[in-house]
């Protein structure tokens, strides 16, 4: 069966500057076609459809994309926490009071334990420097 | 114990915050139903038969009787006056209200607990050995590994929305107690031949309605490469694990289709691109947290005790409880008690109010204040000087906590099935109430020796029957509640194994007539210290059959 890193990394022609990745796409194997691209929209089929945050973290992360990155489909308030850790920036989203609670998001959730590409420091760095700090006191 | 910091409790306390602006637009119709529902799952509410029910997270089974007592307010306040512990060493509540929870999570924050993904199609609260720190084979402590995998699951950017529920299990004995191999990651500590302490990593076990036991996908992993490690399995997970079917979603099922040397190749590819990474953990930061499981200290007490050689001889049932309820401590001087949350005839795991807080007077007095739950459903005092061991057994008689019947018949394990969940398809608990009523003799039950019975009211598998020595699985039968039995599953001592069904499933009122007909074959056929599994395996199924659906000759 056609899965795990057999799966093709082929997308659609698309407009110039421009992706618009499916969410079972191996971003891995995208190689030239990241050339020049400015925005990539990646796809939530379903709220609870998880497969786009592994995506874009091997964009920022891995693959050093650094254009924007668009969470499309089934994006809701709730998920905002999560899509801003994993390097999204821009979100195609619908629903009443999102634009507010992006802001609010922003601040909401203020400490973090997972060390992602956002570069927010983690509670085990705070922690070690507070060590330090003291061992220099 | 791992206390918080600043940054552990103002993440629980925004936690609480989110999750009642969620019931609040939820309540004010601002939320449907469909988006409310994975947010309020993974803070552990689900709706159920009755009312919600509230899963609260005990991680790694470790609890303060601080927290203990905080469990009893709140099954007094919000509930009916109980809790019911579960075999993931998590604590349910049945019956509060949903506009109380938010409340709940804040008396819970403060005492440093939460309900954090205790459901949900997220990484699940992390399990251990429920012995762990105080047991005498222990290689090294699994909870300092708990509480950092506890840290970097929780609330994980990546890893929130995954096909399915995720299992993390760690166990740092040889004799393992944590069932490491039926959940979808199992972590086993061992030391190499070079003397080094490092990790069994375990992939794609689980029980359920495909039960599959786990496959060793990496011999041995630095301890400080644990999380760069897990990382990379539950990338391949999320990003491969299959979505096209609710019943073919876990990480069993792809580890299963692709084989575990591919699953290995993957897992491996990704983690060689992010070994060495952020995700490395600094030898400080391992420090600081092993610090705080450091064990408490515990005085030099003598290991021979005249009262309690007197009891033994004198006090038939004390001697009984000496040997099934207590286990060897690291120090000679201690014993390590079981309470047993399984009285003749009560529904299993079940604990009131007043006996938490007697659990907790119990742990304050003898024990260090620090209590277990085991994910056989009972409670733990890891730290009782042999000489306080005749008081504590008194005391545990007060609660109804001292029955001799650890690892033996009436230990059920059972889920809370039909009586209470939405998912079942048949009773388990009067099922296990039956049971353990009719074998209630405890010098009948030693006679029998170890047993473990494990019943599910459905194919999800909650009381995990697969792995019972006795299964009994219930099943819906055109409205009619049966039961399958299976022989022969085990999960203690590395010896897993997945039990074989003997056929037809039986109506409720036979099922203890047919468990008595299997332990009346046990007992005719056994060897000299052969256990009921042992003689099964020695003589096969067949005696066991005809015992129980007779000789079709």
């Amino acid at each position: 069966m056609a899965i795990l890193s057999e799966i093709p990394g082929e997308v659609p022609v698309q407009p110039e500057g421009m992706l618009v990745l499916p969410n079972t796409i191996d971003v891995l194997k995208l190689g030239a076609q990241l050339e020049g691209v400015k925005l990539i929209v990646l796809e939530f089929p379903k709220f609870t459809d998880g497969r786009a945050y592994s995506q874009a973290r091997l964009l920022r992360e891995r693959l050093g994309y650094r254009g924007e990155l668009r969470a499309s489909g089934a994006v809701f308030i709730d998920q905002i926490p999560f899509m801003l850790r994993c390097g999204f920036d821009s979100f195609a989203s619908t629903q009443k009071g999102f634009e507010e609670a992006l802001v609010r998001a922003r601040k909401r959730l203020s400490v973090v334990y997972q060390p992602v590409g956002d570069g927010r420091a983690t509670a085990a760095e705070l922690r070690l420097q507070r060590i330090h700090t003291q061992a220099a006191a | 114990m791992y206390r918080y910091d600043e940054i552990d409790t103002t993440l629980v306390a925004e936690r609480v915050a989110q999750f009642r602006d969620q019931t609040r637009r939820f309540l004010e119709g601002q939320l449907p139903e469909d988006e409310f529902r994975p947010l309020r799952l993974r803070n552990g509410l689900y709706i159920q038969r009755h009312a919600p029910m509230l899963r609260i997270a005990i991680p790694y089974g470790l609890l303060a009787t601080r927290q203990l007592r905080m469990l009893a307010t709140l099954a007094r306040k919000y509930d009916r006056g109980y809790g019911h512990f579960t075999t993931r060493q998590n604590l349910q509540f049945n019956w509060p209200k949903l506009e109380d929870v938010p409340d709940m999570l804040a008396d819970l924050a403060s005492v440093e607990m939460h309900a954090i993904q205790t459901s949900g199609n997220c990484i699940r609260n992390v399990t251990a050995d429920h012995f762990a720190g105080a047991a005498a084979d222990e290689i090294e402590d699994p909870r300092v590994w708990c509480e950092i995998i506890r840290q970097w699951s929780t609330l994980h950017p990546e890893f929130s929305f995954l096909p399915r529920k995720f299992k993390i299990a760690v166990t740092g004995s040889p004799n393992d107690r944590a069932a490491v191999r039926v959940h979808d990651v199992g972590l086993r500590l061992w030391r190499n031949p070079g003397g080094e302490v490092g990790f069994e990593v375990i992939v794609g076990g689980g029980l359920g309605r495909t039960p599959m036991i786990g496959k060793t996908v990496r011999d041995f992993l630095p301890k400080d490469e644990l999380l760069a490690y897990l990382e990379a399995i539950l990338r391949v997970y999320n990003r491969y694990g299959r979505r096209d079917n609710l019943y073919k979603a876990r990480i069993k099922i792809l580890v299963h289709e692709i084989g575990v040397e591919k699953m290995r190749e993957e897992v491996e590819a990704e983690y060689a691109a992010t070994r060495d990474g952020a995700l490395r953990l600094d030898p400080e930061t391992i420090d600081a947290i092993a610090r705080q499981f450091e064990p408490p200290p515990l005085p030099h007490r003598s290991a021979t005790v005249a009262e309690v050689e007197r009891l033994k001889l004198e006090d038939r049932d004390f001697a009984l409880w000496l040997k099934s309820n207590t286990a060897q401590h690291r120090l000679a001087g201690y014993r390590i008690v079981t309470a047993s949350l399984k009285p003749a005839g009560a529904p299993p795991g079940d604990a009131g109010s007043v006996q938490m807080e007697g659990m907790a007077d119990i742990a304050d007095a003898y024990s260090q204040s620090e209590i277990r739950v085991s994910h056989e459903q009972n409670l733990v005092l890891p730290h009782v000087a042999i000489e306080d061991l005749p008081a504590v057994y008194r005391a545990l008689q007060r609660l109804g906590f001292a029955e001799a019947n650890v690892g033996k018949i009436t230990d059920i394990i059972a889920c809370p099935g039909l009586d209470y969940c939405a998912l079942a398809n048949a009773r388990s608990i009067p099922v296990a109430q039956r049971i353990s009523n009719h074998f209630a003799n405890l010098a009948r039950q030693h006679d029998i020796g170890d047993l473990k019975i494990k019943i599910s009211g459905c194919i999800n598998a909650c009381g995990h029957h697969h792995v019972g020595h006795i299964g009994i699985l219930g099943v819906d039968k055109n409205g009619v509640e049966l039961y399958q039995i299976t022989l022969g599953g085990d999960v203690d001592f590395g010896q897993t194994a997945l039990g074989d069904i003997i056929g037809p499933a039986v109506e409720a009122d036979r099922v203890v007539e047919a468990v008595d007909a299997l332990v009346a074959t046990y007992l005719e056929s056994r060897a000299d210290g052969e256990r009921f599994v042992d003689t099964y395996r020695r003589i096969g199924v067949q005696p066991f059959k005809e015992r129980v659906y007779g000789n079709p000759e």
